[in-house]
């Protein structure tokens, strides 16, 4: 076991926890933003730089300062060691840093983004962005490139985290996609245009963290936060059945797995992966396919966590709990 | 001329083949290691003060002993010969010249580190010095220096020459694992580090031409005699490339400590600024480490002379330092223009970074185009603050040092030239094409 303090929070992890993982246990705002990193994903991470924290103090064993900002989601913890994240004013320097280099040469066309309301970048850069931007150059952009009929690949937005790349090695049988060319130019694709087509595939939906991804069968259908969150699973051969349905009225709009606090798939309650298959995802768009199990809980600060059902449920909780304690008070 | 270590007898014909270099005490050094101890070769090494010759300068008897030896696992041994920094050729006119000398070493090295297969990486577009190399190779494996039973020790060795593909990225060893690997070349994040998993998660040694080239002389004449030569923690011998405004480019074996003045201007050496010029700025070690102006150059902030040592080119920091870097020697007289430099130096990192961490493939981009449009005479003032933060954002925050070696270049630019910059920005276009003369030149 190591014993990390983070910003000042102490918690006690096992032996190679990273940084980020620790600061999850403890929660809240001293956890450092992720874009790249996927705690199921092996070898993911490292990538996007928005984790970077300053380690004041390496261990007890050896207490130097780390010399340079180390990315949380790599750096395994020491028995000892003290991080700083949001104390730090250079580790938030770094971060906005980041951020603009992310948006760079985004497009910012979230308006017309499906992502948008759950993007992970949107949050980033309301949380440690600057307002407006220093580039005055024509923002990159590339050719599209057909994927297959179920995912829409649109690369501008695309802000290379390779997590669908970490997907498509360790969830799919194979991989037909990759990036493609160098810096500046990478791009996502496959090679010579080939569709991506197995079962597990639309995963990388889920692991996008913008819009560089989304499900072609949802497009253009509705903004995720005029869609009711519902937990829903079914018997199904090949995945775990247990997924989030987005729904408008009775229509099944979209399926998703289910998303957890850091906008990670969640794993099922008896510990399986909660990675769900193409079927369930893409065909099932009944609600009689399903068997709904309640509204879903966002625990997000995006926008959709405002959403009304959501509202609606968290209103009648506090009219219960208020009248509950009025009893109480009558009681008394 | 100082002592020739690795560059002498190179006058001599066929030294480049087997026999020829034989003729000049060629493989004597490996028949000495062959009779040693291989902790003894690395001890060795320590005692020679050798240190990494690909820019970093990390001792190598250090960075050997760090190799993990856990049993039943093979260990690699990897020369970089991936050299691609702007204005360092040192390690092609080596193997170009005298492949035989990098081959000892490899077998010296590998040998002192238990490896029995060797890889030489080597860059893409040197494809003839690839031949040259595995003629080399075949020669070597026909006299019984390589293969089995090496000289009847029962040390087994089978190198290998890889080329790759031209990319610059893979000069960073992690990179080059995974071009070696058959994957694409992105640098791995460190730890795990090489030495503890490498080449096929397998403890491996990554280490410059130089570098291994320079264990063969230092097993002749021992690593007493061998630290001996240079000053401090400086030891032994190196090769500069130096190119630029001079009257004698080439590569030049030098004496560490030799001072930056008489490299530059006497005859055994640089010969002096082209055409009668005056001396205006000078980049040190390959187009990653800082330029410096003249006056710091020849002299330390401190008013000290200024000699070819990894320590004294580094005195003053970056504030008024360098580094040794590579050893690619680029001089500049006094009508070249500092920001088309800085501008062609942040094209070639905007060209060849991987791509794969943010900060790196964003922003090398954006400071290419900025330096661009201050070159066609429309840039503005907040353009070389906005540069100097973009740099400062770069620097350090990257998976590899490459981002580093972007941010550099930008950041002394600035720094000590300045003027330069507003200068161009003041005067527009019209101006640029035939601005090249400071005016603040300083008399020397």
């Amino acid at each position: 076991m190591a014993r990390v303090t983070i910003d000042g929070h102490t918690i006690e992890v096992p032996d190679g926890t990273t940084i980020v993982e620790a600061a999850r246990k403890i929660g809240g705002d001293i956890v450092p933003p992720t874009m790249c990193y996927y705690s199921t994903l092996k070898t993911s991470g490292g990538y996007c730089r928005t984790c970077l924290v300053k380690v004041t103090k390496g261990s007890d064993k050896d207490p130097r300062p780390m010399p340079k900002l180390v990315v949380g989601c790599r750096q395994t913890v020491m028995d000892g060691m003290e991080v700083q994240n949001i104390t730090s004013p250079e580790v938030l320097e770094a971060r906005e840093g980041v951020v603009e280099f992310l948006l760079l040469n985004h497009p910012l066309d979230c308006p017309v983004c499906d992502q948008a309301g759950e993007c992970d970048l949107q949050d980033l850069s309301y949380g440690h962005g600057d307002e407006g931007t220093r580039t005055e150059f024509r923002r990159r952009t590339f050719p599209m490139r057909n994927i297959g009929d179920k995912i829409k690949l649109h690369m501008n937005r695309c802000i290379m985290c390779y997590r669908c790349v970490k997907v498509a090695e360790q969830l799919c049988p194979e991989r037909v996609h990759g990036v493609l060319n160098r810096g500046w130019d990478a791009e996502i694709s496959t090679y010579i245009e080939k569709a991506i087509d197995n079962e597990w595939s639309g995963n990388m939906i889920d692991v996008c963290p913008v819009g560089a991804l989304t499900d072609k069968t949802f497009r253009f259908k509705s903004r995720v936060w005029f869609t009711k969150p519902l937990d829903a699973h079914r018997d199904c051969d090949v995945c775990c059945g247990r997924v989030a349905l987005w729904v408008s009225g009775d229509a099944v709009l979209r399926v998703t797995g289910r998303k957890g606090v850091y906008h990670e798939i969640e794993n099922t309650e008896d510990g399986k992966p909660g990675w769900i298959c193409n079927t369930c995802r893409f065909e099932k768009k009944n609600l009689s396919d399903w068997v709904i199990e309640g509204p879903r809980h966002i625990d997000r600060h995006s926008v959709i966590s405002q959403n009304h059902y959501e509202q609606l449920k968290q209103l009648k909780q506090d009219l219960s709990r208020q009248k509950l304690i009025g009893e109480k008070a009558h009681n008394n | 001329m100082g002592r020739q270590l690795l560059l002498d007898n190179l006058d001599k014909p066929g030294i480049n083949t087997l026999n020829g270099y034989q003729e000049t005490g060629g493989y004597e050094s490996l028949r000495k290691a062959l009779q040693m101890k291989p902790e003894d070769i690395v001890a060795e090494v320590q005692k020679s003060g050798l240190r990494g010759r690909g820019g970093a300068g990390f001792p190598t008897g250090m960075k050997w002993s760090f190799l993990a030896k856990p049993p039943g696992e093979p260990r690699y041994l990897i020369c970089n010969a991936d050299e691609s920094e702007p204005g360092t050729f040192k390690d092609r006119y080596l193997m170009q010249r005298k492949p035989h000398i990098l081959i000892e070493g490899m077998i010296i090295s590998s040998f002192a580190l238990g490896a029995n297969t060797s890889f030489i990486y080597i860059r893409g577009e040197m494809m003839y010095v690839y031949h040259i190399l595995q003629k080399a190779i075949d020669e070597a494996y026909a006299a019984g220096y390589l293969g089995k039973n090496i000289l009847g020790s029962g040390f087994d060795l089978d190198l290998h020459v890889h080329c790759g593909a031209g990319a610059y990225i893979c000069g960073e060893e992690t990179a080059l694992l995974e071009s070696l690997e058959g994957k694409r070349g992105n640098p791995r994040i460190k730890p795990p580090f090489p030495a503890v998993k490498g080449l096929w998660g397998c403890p491996t040694v990554v280490n410059n031409v130089e570098t291994i080239a320079a264990v063969v002389p230092i097993i002749r004449i021992t690593g007493e005699e061998y630290a001996k030569i240079g000053i401090g923690k400086s030891t032994g011998t190196k090769l500069i490339s130096a190119s630029g405004h001079i009257n004698k480019p080439g590569v030049y074996e030098i004496e560490l400590g030799v001072p930056v003045e008489e490299f530059i201007y006497s005859e055994q050496y640089c010969g002096g600024i082209r055409n009668g010029k005056k001396l205006k700025a000078v980049v040190a070690g390959g187009s990653s480490v800082p330029v410096l102006p003249a006056e710091l150059i020849l002299k330390t902030a401190n008013g000290e002379p200024r000699l070819m040592t990894y320590e004294s080119l580094a005195e003053g920091g970056f504030a008024t330092g360098t580094m040794l870097g590579s050893g690619g020697f680029i001089v500049m007289d006094e009508d070249t223009s500092v920001v088309k430099n800085v501008w062609n130096f942040s094209r070639f990192y905007h060209h060849e970074s991987c791509g794969q961490c943010s900060p790196c493939r964003e922003g090398t981009g954006w400071m290419y185009k900025i330096l661009s449009r201050l070159l066609d005479g429309k840039g503005e003032t907040k353009d070389i603050d906005l540069l100097w933060d973009i740099q400062r954002k770069i620097e350090g925050k990257t998976i590899c040092p490459f981002g580093d070696a972007a941010a550099w270049p930008v950041a002394a630019a600035i720094r000590h030239f300045r003027s330069e910059f507003e200068q161009y920005i003041k005067n527009g276009k019209s101006d640029v094409k035939h601005y090249y003369r400071i005016n603040n030149l300083q008399e020397i």
